[in-house]
């Protein structure tokens, strides 16, 4: 009996398909230690053919209990690894993977931010060297379900646009010489997937400049990033500066601007202090 | 987003069991999944009654967290035996606890039960009050619009984090408000107090006859205290009023009821410690995850489940001092 073009076509895919699925995972595909069914996607998604490895060197720190879905702290810590260039965070599970990508430019590769997810879900860090080797490291987040299709907490204030941009924030010198700084801009966040036809509306982009303008840190935000983002980042400001600058914009071209005074002591912060500077 | 279809079948730890345990196709979704466990025998929780003095008995939660080995059980309900029916204190995780505690109530006393009285909204206190007539369930007004507001929630994490011990288990909201006073069941007088500070509506219970404080979650004793709803100042006042009580015996929410004020003390000693640390942790630039990781004292790291409920106080308390005391730092502030 002779195959058919189809038939024939079918057999070619299923045996290209087990030369390049298969034969790379023994070659020098490393196995998810995680074994996500969603890795192959994440990977295809975020890294492409590029070369990786599964590195404890990139730490993704989470908490070993989530009571709010929509608020989940997560740390990503690489400053073990030399000549990082591009730290791209995603959950598997969730429904919009991609997380946020930070580029260290003049900083350290390490970012905490707070993270929505929609049910438990491995978060990962592939971080990319120098060499253009990938490094991902991940930590499983056991967690409740609900935190992207929940609406953002703004909604349920009639106001909500007033405050929108508002930031707080501070800074500290630290003994290593670089500058920490910690902020927290006011924005819904909105992931689009909330009930009530709600279209995604979230910062998209946040720069942080030196007084010079020089680009010191990049942060690209997508939906799953908490409503109200909350930020700590480390960079090499020139010693002569006083003050991150951080501007940012939504994806509706609304931008915000920030200035974080660095002259700040540390342990000497009360609360009277602040009302007198800001009353 | 790229989703197989066939995601719907990988269940590990991906799937929401309350959902699946409500739904009709139960059965016909197991074949489908191979690492879900089916019990043979029914999960039961075995409640052991402690006796507290003459016609009163604790049934001791675990120092543990909400996991689905011990089903929830992790609180400490009070039964009192009265000539007019059994007073329950707190109602337990789950439909199937609340049974239990009717079966164990009835064996003690000889009788049905009279009264259930809720300390406060908390889900491992209040979801067993399915197995209680609903007249006889009692709260203050502030429980009962917390278990409104929040119960639907609690629901869904205690399914999740439970399992299947929760099968059934539904939020039933108390028929009957209790006020700060007095009433009379049988021969025994309780006296309310309702506070606050743990929660925004804390109940504490004083039985006159035995002299028993039972305090709800306002007291912990040797397992670290929860904050989800806490405001630290008014639980301060609250141990404060409660501390100038007389009593024979105190029952804290979680751990060992013993007749002296340790709970109160031990409390009062944690709050303090954790707005300390956590201030300080925040004053010095630390973000949530490192926060959690700083030391405790050694007194502290002693109590059970101390890391776990201090990672969760940094969660519940850094948002609030992040608003109360970061500058304005945008540009059109100035």
């Amino acid at each position: 009996m002779c195959l058919s073009r189809s038939s024939f076509a079918i057999f070619a895919a299923v045996i290209c398909q087990y030369a390049v699925v298969v034969a790379p995972a023994q070659a020098d595909s490393p196995k998810d230690p995680m074994n996500s069914p969603m890795w192959e996607d994440m990977r295809e998604a975020f890294i492409g053919d590029a070369s990786y490895q599964f590195d404890p060197r990139v730490k993704v720190i989470v908490p070993e209990v989530v009571e709010n879905q929509a608020q989940v702290p997560v740390t990503v810590d690489a400053r073990s690894l030399p000549g990082v260039q591009k730290i791209v965070v995603f959950a598997d599970l969730n429904p919009l993977p991609h997380t946020l990508t930070l580029s260290p430019t003049a900083a350290a590769p390490f970012i905490s931010f707070r993270l929505k997810v929609e049910q438990a879900t491995p978060v990962r860090a592939a971080v990319l060297t120098e060499d253009g080797t990938w490094h991902v490291g991940g930590k499983f987040l056991s967690a409740a379900g609900g935190g992207c299709s929940s609406p953002a907490m703004a909604r349920n204030k009639a106001d909500w646009s007033l405050t929108v941009g508002n930031t707080r924030g501070r800074a500290w010198r630290q003994a290593d010489g670089l500058a920490r700084f910690r902020m927290t801009i006011k924005h819904p966040m909105d992931t689009g997937l909330a009930k009530g036809n709600i279209p995604a509306f979230y910062i998209d982009n946040v720069m942080v400049r030196a007084t010079s303008g020089k680009v010191l840190a990049k942060v690209e935000m997508r939906e799953p990033v908490s409503e109200d983002p909350t930020l700590t980042l480390m960079v090499r400001l020139p010693a002569e500066d006083r003050a991150i600058q951080v501007d940012s914009h939504d994806i509706d071209g609304n931008e915000f601007s920030s200035k974080i005074d660095v002259g700040w002591k540390q342990s000497q912060l009360n609360t009277r202090e602040l009302q007198e500077m800001h009353p | 987003m790229k989703r197989r279809a066939s995601d719907e079948v990988f269940v590990g730890p991906w799937f929401d069991r309350r959902k699946l345990l409500q739904s009709a196709g139960l059965a016909a979704g197991l074949a489908f999944l191979p690492m879900f466990q089916v019990d043979a025998a029914p999960l039961r929780y075995g409640l052991k009654p402690l006796q507290l003095d003459a016609g009163v008995w604790m049934l001791a939660g675990v120092d543990e967290a909400i996991s689905s080995d011990n089903g929830g059980a992790i609180a400490n309900i009070t039964i009192f035996d009265t000539k007019d029916g059994a007073v329950v204190v707190d109602t337990g995780p789950s439909k199937r606890y609340g049974l239990e505690l009717d079966a164990i109530a009835r064996q003690l006393t000889g009788k049905p039960v009279a009264r259930v009285l809720l300390t406060h909204f908390h889900p491992d206190h209040v979801f067993g009050c399915q197995a209680f007539a609903s007249e006889a369930l009692a709260a203050p007004q502030g429980v009962v619009e917390g278990l409104k507001q929040s119960g639907e929630d609690f629901a869904s994490a205690m399914y999740y984090l439970a399992g299947d011990w929760m099968r059934g288990t539904e939020v039933v909201l108390p028929a009957k408000a209790i006020v700060s006073g007095h009433e009379d069941i049988g021969e025994r007088r309780f006296r309310y107090v309702v506070l606050q500070g743990h929660t925004p509506c804390d109940l504490a219970i004083f039985d006159e006859r035995s002299g028993i404080l039972v305090a709800g979650d306002l007291a912990f004793l040797d397992r670290a205290p929860t904050t989800p709803h806490a405001d630290l100042k008014d639980w301060h006042a609250s141990l404060k009023q409660l501390g100038e009580a007389q009593f024979s015996r105190l029952v804290p929410g979680h751990g060992p009821s013993e007749k002296d004020r340790r709970g109160l003390v031990q409390t009062g000693e944690w709050l303090s410690m954790i707005e300390e640390k956590i201030t300080e942790a925040f004053d010095r630039g630390l973000s949530m995850t490192e926060a959690m990781a700083i030391p405790l004292p050694s007194w502290a790291e002693k109590i059970a489940l101390s890391r776990y409920e201090f990672g969760r106080s940094v969660m519940h308390l850094y948002p609030k001092l992040e608003d109360a005391l970061w500058p304005r730092v945008d540009t059109r502030s100035n």
